[in-house]
């Protein structure tokens, strides 16, 4: 589904990621793990094209999107959930789910569909984002991401900060993705919530994909947790 | 005149001013907040639209109020499209880097007022008002037309505010203006809408301007005072807000009106700008700003 080959990508004249292989299939869950500064926020900005890639391939289906204007990423099919959240705090719970289907038809459909999933959002729908907790913020920007119905979702530390609670309503709602067919690639820290979650696990260190292990064969212990994410 | 109706001539007055900035000020403030970029250009978008007017009065043949009606038609499309040029040619060649294009307008200031000093020359034209009607209050007449100015801008502001808050094109000018990054990652054209958005705030200020020159006069150089006062209101409602645009906007040509009448309209810039001065040390981000 989603296929990346020797990607090249930074902020001006800074390298940050050097010739990055990655793959991501529909229906499983991906993760990347990697100590600070790996290069996990710059390959999820690369893939969205928000920084420009220098050298190497985005596929998505089959089809190169590097190149394109980062305003037409979306509409092949992937939809970001940045670190931090990111939310247009200023807007209603509403309008952040109106931004997010904005390239969509079928709009009202989709919303019910996404609000299904975090309910608690319906009863906030005409707060300004900004005032929500941080369980919600983090409900709203994946709820807003997934106006886009994309095929390929990339989720930045989506757990960050949260209490366990709400940490397993994300859980949850990945877990429910997946089972719809989307592809996840989700960039997460905690030993534990990877190995729940993933299919399989990308460890980044300087920038580039060092090694890909099924999640089946990892536990809390393996050498690759204390060799990329020093735990 | 006892002091009352004086008192009520020069809220008049100030209400009347108030009614220009706001529109003036309502589209440096949009394109600041959107684009954050700080647009040296505006008061000769603003003069642009007088000199406009002036040219389409003289072209437009039969009453005053029909060449009024296409002035203010064409003046801010015209504006309009020189501003989405500016910003094709010159802001997004700088990828809106905000200290570039302060020096950029500065520039693109200096190229239109002297464009205007070739093709308009230096003197100031009078520019007919469409109507002639005054308003009969028991102590003094008052012109109708200012009235219908402080009318026309409450019905642009409003239209304004309607389209920011109901419409998808405000919607996403917005989005834009929160995080423009995470708005690209939702399919807008973060460009286009700095283009509208550019387009639009110099639309407003000449669109003020069609509304002004009636009761002032068409002059290459009277975009100074329009910039000076469309700065000192943003910068006190807050850079970005819509709202304290407004209010702030209503409170500078209130005491503009009033102190102009009582004592004297130097002193009224004088204690404005001093306003300024203690908004930025006493609440930087403005009235209605948001905290950096």
């Amino acid at each position: 589904m989603l296929e990346l080959r020797g990607l090249t990508a930074g902020y001006g004249p800074v390298t940050v990621l050097r010739g990055v292989d990655f793959a991501a299939r529909a229906g499983e869950v991906t993760c990347v793990m990697g100590r600070n500064g790996a290069g996990k926020t710059t390959l999820m900005k690369a893939i969205m094209g928000i920084v420009p890639v220098s050298a190497g391939t985005v596929m998505l289906d089959g089809q190169a999107i590097q190149d394109l204007p980062a305003h037409l990423v979306p509409g092949k099919g992937l939809a970001w959930v940045p670190q931090g959240r990111r939310l247009f705090g200023p807007l209603t719970v509403a309008e952040n789910l109106d931004v997010g289907g904005l390239i969509r038809g079928n709009r009202a459909k989709v919303r019910d569909h996404v609000l299904a999933l975090f309910p608690r959002l319906r009863e906030r729908l005409n707060q300004p984002a900004a005032t929500l907790s941080g369980g919600e913020q983090q409900m709203l920007a994946i709820a807003r991401a997934l106006c886009l119905e994309p095929k390929v979702l990339l989720l930045d530390e989506p757990t960050e900060g949260l209490q366990p609670s709400m940490i397993a309503l994300i859980r949850e709602a990945v877990l429910r993705l997946k089972a719809e067919g989307v592809a996840v690639v989700l960039v997460e820290q905690r030993v534990e919530a990877v190995l729940r979650m993933a299919d399989r696990v990308a460890f980044m260190a300087h920038g580039s994909v060092e090694e890909v292990a099924e999640a089946a064969a990892l536990h809390p212990g393996a050498r690759q947790f204390a060799d990329f994410v020093g735990v | 005149m006892g002091f009352g109706p004086f008192l009520l001539l020069a809220l008049m007055e100030g209400l009347v001013t108030a009614a220009v900035l706001s529109l003036a000020a309502v589209g440096l403030s949009l394109v600041f907040g959107v684009m954050r970029v700080v647009n040296v250009a505006h008061g000769e978008f603003f003069m642009l639209g007088a000199v406009i007017a002036w040219f389409v009065a003289g072209l437009v043949p039969g009453p005053a109020w029909m060449a009024f009606l296409a002035a203010l038609v064409l003046a801010p499309l015209v504006v309009g499209a020189l501003a989405a040029a500016v910003d094709g040619l010159v802001l997004k060649r700088l990828n809106y880097d905000p200290e570039a294009t302060i020096v950029a307008t500065i520039g693109v200031m200096y190229m239109v007022q002297q464009a205007a000093l070739s093709f308009y020359g230096p003197d100031a034209r009078p520019v007919a008002a469409p109507f002639d009607w005054r308003f009969q209050l028991p102590w003094f007449g008052y012109s109708g037309y200012k009235l219908f100015v402080v009318a026309a801008a409450v019905a642009v502001l409003l239209a304004v505010w309607l389209g920011m808050t109901r419409t998808r094109a405000g919607l996403v000018m917005r989005a834009t203006q929160v995080d423009r990054d995470v708005a690209r990652a939702f399919g807008i054209d973060v460009e286009r809408v700095y283009m509208g958005t550019f387009a639009l705030g110099a639309g407003l200020a000449a669109m003020g301007a069609v509304l002004y020159v009636p009761i002032s006069q068409a002059h290459y150089l009277m975009g100074h005072d329009p910039l000076l006062l469309s700065f000192i209101v943003v910068i006190i409602g807050g850079l970005g807000s819509l709202r304290g645009t407004l209010v702030a906007a209503l409170v500078i040509g209130l005491s503009d009106g009033v102190i102009s009448m009582f004592f004297s309209p130097t002193l009224a810039k004088i204690l404005a700008t001093l306003l300024v001065a203690m908004v930025l040390v006493f609440r930087p981000q403005g009235l209605f700003g948001a905290k950096a």
